[in-house]
Order: structure tokens, then C-alpha cells, then sequence
């Protein structure tokens, strides 16, 4: 993991490999497990993968509470690197943040990715469109998360350090989305500033966000492509990480400048 | 001379055979019938009455969405008790601020209650245990970041008498903060708040806030007090035995039996209050990441539960506990007056002396008949000679 500096704040990042630029914006938690699908990424594209603030080893300034500052942090990061015609892909959580940084700006990037992604409120508000993961046993999180519950990590084979790592991913993600609950009330009223093309891909037995959350926020962006991945859940990277590191280098071939 | 508080959770025991993995937050209310709980709340609210002419002050607090406790508003039996008792002194411990959408309306409660009351209020500010944050829907990875801005507020709010101030904080935001009435006492009611750990002690003693330490024991309660006593010192302060509480369980009986039976059913309370299923133990954020990481391991027990034990270190389960270790672990004191004094006395001598017993003299089981002879037995018996202490 290297250090970058940006408006002050040293963000951990996973940077690797060579190619055309690629932002990843991880989820909730389950960081770990991602590593060896960035590697994998390497392979065709420069990944950086920055630890949000409050994430993993990134210090969050206190007055950071909201995902659009984090928004705005990685638009200034794109300018720091002075990344161009960037991939940007965003999983869960990290996808809320990628499609607040696409309805702002979008100088920087060439193709948005989002890998079965909150931030977004389409029904009533009876409507439960996001599980409250919090609010289930740790049990049925896993089963409601994971096709295959066998692919959940393994905690007894963490140490301490990674653990706690855990820990401030699981803190920081509900510092951000606790209230609403994973999502921007006012964010679907501006999809359509999303104008670059987008794939949306979605893990098929995803129990945390239906696949139809996701078919019904691919029809909304102007130019996008729905992907449904089989025997994935909500982390497809993780448990199809070939097919989805597939996918997203065909996106990038077919959107080449 | 130490001061007694009767402390009661106001339960809802009839549901309690109903329940078995949780006794909160998922528990359906259809589990509630209001015929039986109006009965229990007049039978409560008389407990509570009573104390005025036993000389024991009142203690009431709240919880959410559970069968261990229906006061989930604490200042209404202290809004009622406020006009039908006259003396005793009425503590909230207390009022949950960081989960409380409106610290204004907090202060106006209270305020309002201390004037009925003619300044006989305390009001507890507390962080509220973690299966809180679900009902409130509270954030709970900054919990206490807005407890101290909500007690900040509320306290300017009390003692501001010049007209409207302006509040833009970073979790509450008010243009014209002008509360009327003003609270009797002045500046403003004391303000408890309940801490189970050395490190939120040192915090309580460095704002001179009187704490109420809640049934953590033989083995915990002197670092806790300690660290009050250390920290106050520190801020050039003084640590008055007022400003420290202990919350025990009590029976008191003509007979060792009678005063045992009487606390192995206020035990109830013990055994039911901590049941919760476990996804509600450990929201993310509401203790630091090191800890919450053990528990995500899944050796995910409250830290309460692993703290409790018998003088000789011997651990304790809260929900299986016997009268004969609870006493060992100074969580109980019961038995004849006799035994009571002698087990307060010990407790008292160990700890290093505090100014507040919070008794826990009703606790679900125990019959009204059995809780006003506990409570009388307590007045006439062991109460006077709580004057030598403190």
C-alpha cells in the first residue's frame, strides 16, 4: 500500500500495474479479499485503490461526515495524478461515491463501472431497497451477501491488526451512511448528468441490493449496459473476480478514446 | 449522610415467558397488553409515591422497544411524581441526548419538571447501551461527539437569561435559543451521568458531573471511583462522596430467606436486561476498533458480561446468577437489616466511600406487597444508620 497526499489528507492507496487509468472505490467492508481481483486488474490498467477516509489506514478529518466530501476529494485526487480518461469503478458503498463524483464532473473520466451499488432511493418510503445489514444476525448477513457463504472471510485467520482494520471499515461506513440509510435521498434527480458510458454490473444472488435496483438505475443513466453476474452475490469481484475483471476490460476496449 | 434513590425499570415481566434470544428491539407489541400495563404503571408510580414518606428519593430512566423496561420516556413518572410527592429529590439517569433528536426539548423537560417539582430535580445526561441506537436510529459511530455537544447546549440553554443565543454546531442548529421557564435551581439542576468504565469516569470527573456507577461490583467499582477521585484532583476539583452513586440491587426481609426471595426476584432484572440479540450488541462505531473487532471475531459478549465476577475472581453470568454470588460480588446486598448494613458497609469500606446508594428495590417479580416491605424495611431499618456514612 503507498501514501498519497491530497488537500492534506494522506490516503492509503492500493496502486499497481500499467495501462489506462483505473479509480476503485471499494464497499463497506471485505477489503482484504479484493486484493488478488486488483492484481488481477494490473494486468491491463494502473489501479489505485484508495482506502477511504476513516477505511482501513486512511485518518478522516473530522469535519468529513458526508460521501460527497469524499466525492470531492477524489475528483482532486484524478487532478493530483493527473489521471486521464479514467475508468472509474465503484463496488457497494464505493459506488454510491463513484456516482457522486460523475454527476459533478467528468473531465477526468472516460467509463464508469458500478458493481452492485448503493446511494440511491427509487421506491416509497416503505420500501426496504437496502437491507439493514445491521439489524441481521452475523449469520444471514453473510448467507444474504454471499451465493456462496463459503466465499465470506474467514475472521479466525485474521490478526489483530486486521481485524481492527475491520473494525474502522465496518465505524466508518455507517458514520457516512447511517441516516438515510446507504443512500442520498436527492442523488436519482441527477443521474442524468451521468452522459459517459456506464456498465452496471450485479451479482445475481445479491440479498443486500436486488438486481432490479440495479436494471432499474441502469435505465435511468444515459448510456448504460446491465450486466448480471451469476453465482455472485454483492461482492461479484470477489466470488467471479475473472468474469468481472473480464467485463470491465471489454468495457474499456469498446470506450477507448 | 449518603442519600438512597428507589430505582425501578418499570418492566413489562408478563412477556418475559414469551421471550427467549431477545428481550428488546425485535419483540413484538402484540406481546403488550395496555389493560395489564396501565395496572403496572399506577402500581409503579405508587411505589415510586411512597418513597416520599419513606424518605427515599425517586430514580427513573428509560429504554426502548423492550419488555424490561416500559418507561420509555423518563420524565413522564417524573412529571407525574413531581406534583404528588413533596420532598424527595427526582433523578432521571437518565435522559439518552445523543439519541434525542432535540436537545432544546430537553432542557424545556427538565426545566419545566424542576419548577413543579420546586427544585427537587437531577438530571442525567446518558450515552444509552448499544441496542439504543437501532430504536433511536441513531448514528452510532459519533455517538458521543454529539452526547457532549447535546449536555453543551442544553446547560447554555438553562443558564442563558438574556434573550435568544444562536447555536451552529456540527450536530445541532438553532438560530434562537431562548428556553422558557428557566430552570428553580440555579444555576441548573445537577447533572449525573451513568459510567461503567475508568476512562468515562475520568471524563465525568473533569466536568465535576456526579456519577452513577450501575451495578459493576466488587471487583470493577474502585478503579472506576479511583479514577474519578484521581482525574478531579487533577482539575483542581473536588470529589465529594456526592459525587459518586452505586447502583445495587436490594432485599431486605424479616428473615435472611425472606430478604434473599425478595432479591432473587429484583435478579430478574439482571437476568433479562442484557438479552438481546447479538447483531444489536455491537453497532459499528459504538466502542473503539480494537474492541468492537474482538466482537466481530465472534466472541461477541458485552463488555459488561465479561466484567462481572465474585470477590475471588470467580466470572459471572448475569443471566444465571444466584443470590449467594451476586452478594459475594457486591451486586446485591439482602438479608435481614442486620446483613444489609453489614454487606452496604463492606461495599462502602472497599470502595473507598461514595454519597449516593441507587437501590434497585423492584425488578420484575416482586409482588407491590413484597417491593413496599422491602422498600419500608429499608427506610425503617437500615436508612438511619446510613448517617454515618458519607
Amino acid at each position: 500500500m503507498e501514501r498519497i497526499d491530497v488537500d492534506g489528507i494522506s490516503i492509503e492507496a492500493l496502486v499497481h500495474g500499467a495501462g489506462r487509468p483505473l479509480l476503485y472505490l471499494h464497499g463497506i467492508d471485505h477489503f482484504a479479499p479484493q486484493v488478488p481481483f486488483l492484481h488481477r486488474l494490473g494486468d491491463h490498467f494502473r489501479v489505485v485503490a484508495p482506502r477511504h477516509p476513516g477505511f482501513g489506514k486512511t485518518a478522516r478529518p473530522a469535519w468529513m461526515r458526508n460521501v460527497s466530501d469524499i466525492a470531492y476529494l477524489y475528483l482532486d485526487l484524478l487532478d493530483r495524478l493527473g489521471l486521464e480518461d479514467t475508468i472509474l469503478v465503484g463496488s457497494s458503498f464505493g459506488g454510491w461515491v463513484a456516482l457522486e463524483m460523475a454527476v459533478r464532473a467528468n473531465a477526468r473520466l472516460g467509463g464508469l463501472v458500478l458493481i452492485d451499488t448503493l446511494g440511491l432511493k427509487f421506491g416509497g418510503r416503505d420500501d426496504v431497497e437496502i437491507t439493514d445489514i445491521y439489524a441481521l444476525p452475523a449469520d444471514e448477513a453473510v448467507a444474504r451477501t454471499f451465493a456462496d457463504p463459503a466465499k465470506a472471510p474467514n475472521y479466525a485467520t485474521y490478526d489483530d491488526a486486521a481485524m481492527e482494520e475491520v473494525a474502522r471499515d465496518r465505524e466508518a461506513a455507517v458514520l457516512y451512511g447511517w441516516r438515510p440509510y446507504m443512500h442520498n435521498p436527492g442523488l436519482r434527480h441527477w443521474l442524468h448528468r451521468v452522459k459517459m458510458p456506464s456498465l452496471v454490473i450485479w451479482g445475481e444472488q445479491d440479498r443486500i441490493v436486488a438486481p432490479s435496483y440495479g436494471a432499474h438505475l441502469t435505465q435511468r443513466l444515459q448510456n448504460a449496459r446491465f450486466l448480471p453476474v451469476t453465482n455472485a452475490g454483492h461482492y461479484p469481484m470477489i466470488e467471479q473476480p475473472e468474469r468481472v475483471a473480464t467485463a470491465i476490460e471489454a468495457f474499456a476496449r469498446e470506450n477507448a478514446r | 449522610m449518603m442519600h438512597t434513590w428507589h430505582f425501578s425499570e418499570m418492566a413489562y415481566h408478563p412477556a418475559w415467558a414469551q421471550l427467549n434470544e431477545s428481550y428488546r428491539v425485535i419483540i413484538p407489541s402484540r406481546l403488550y397488553d395496555p389493560k395489564i400495563g396501565a395496572d403496572l404503571y399506577h402500581r409503579y408510580l405508587d411505589e415510586w409515591a411512597l418513597c416520599d414518606e419513606l424518605g427515599i428519593n425517586i430514580m427513573t430512566n428509560e429504554h426502548h422497544a423492550t419488555a424490561t423496561c416500559a418507561d420509555s420516556v423518563c420524565t413522564i413518572p417524573m412529571a407525574i411524581l413531581a406534583r404528588e410527592t413533596k420532598k424527595v429529590r427526582l433523578l432521571a439517569l437518565g435522559m439518552p441526548i445523543a439519541n434525542r433528536e432535540n436537545p432544546i426539548r430537553v432542557a424545556e423537560e427538565y426545566s419545566m419538571l424542576d419548577v413543579i417539582s420546586r427544585g427537587r430535580i437531577e438530571m442525567g445526561f446518558v450515552k444509552g447501551v448499544p441496542f439504543e441506537i437501532s430504536p433511536a436510529n441513531s448514528n452510532p459511530a459519533d455517538l458521543m461527539e454529539r452526547f457532549w455537544e447535546a449536555h453543551d447546549l442544553i446547560l447554555k440553554a438553562m443558564t442563558s437569561h438574556d434573550g435568544p443565543f444562536s447555536w451552529e454546531g456540527t450536530h445541532f442548529h438553532y438560530r434562537s435559543v431562548n428556553i422558557w421557564p428557566r430552570p428553580y435551581q440555579q444555576p441548573h439542576p445537577p447533572v449525573w451521568m451513568p459510567v461503567g468504565s475508568p476512562g468515562s469516569a475520568r471524563e465525568a470527573a473533569s466536568r465535576g458531573i456526579v456519577i452513577g456507577v450501575l451495578n459493576t461490583g466488587w471487583a470493577a467499582t474502585p478503579g472506576i471511583f479511583g479514577a474519578y477521585r484521581e482525574t478531579a484532583a487533577q482539575h483542581g476539583r473536588e470529589a465529594t462522596p456526592h459525587h459518586l452513586a452505586y447502583m445495587a440491587l436490594i432485599g431486605v426481609g424479616r428473615t435472611r430467606e425472606e430478604g434473599w426471595r425478595r432479591a432473587d426476584q429484583i435478579l430478574d432484572y439482571s437476568r433479562t436486561s442484557g438479552v438481546v440479540a447479538p447483531q444489536f450488541a455491537n453497532p459499528p462505531g459504538y466502542v473503539a476498533p480494537a474492541m468492537a473487532a474482538t466482537a466481530i471475531k465472534g466472541t461477541a459478549t458485552t463488555a459488561r458480561a465479561t466484567r462481572l465476577q465474585t470477590r475471588d475472581g470467580k466470572p459471572i453470568n448475569p443471566r444465571t446468577v444466584n443470590v449467594e454470588d451476586a452478594i459475594n460480588a457486591g451486586l446485591v446486598f439482602a438479608g435481614t437489616p442486620d446483613d444489609v448494613w453489614d454487606q452496604l458497609k463492606a461495599f462502602y469500606d472497599h470502595v473507598g466511600g461514595f454519597g449516593h446508594l441507587l437501590m434497585m428495590g423492584q425488578g420484575g417479580h416482586i409482588s407491590h406487597e413484597d417491593t413496599v416491605d422491602n422498600l419500608t424495611m429499608f427506610s425503617k431499618e437500615v436508612l438511619p444508620r446510613m448517617a454515618e456514612l458519607a
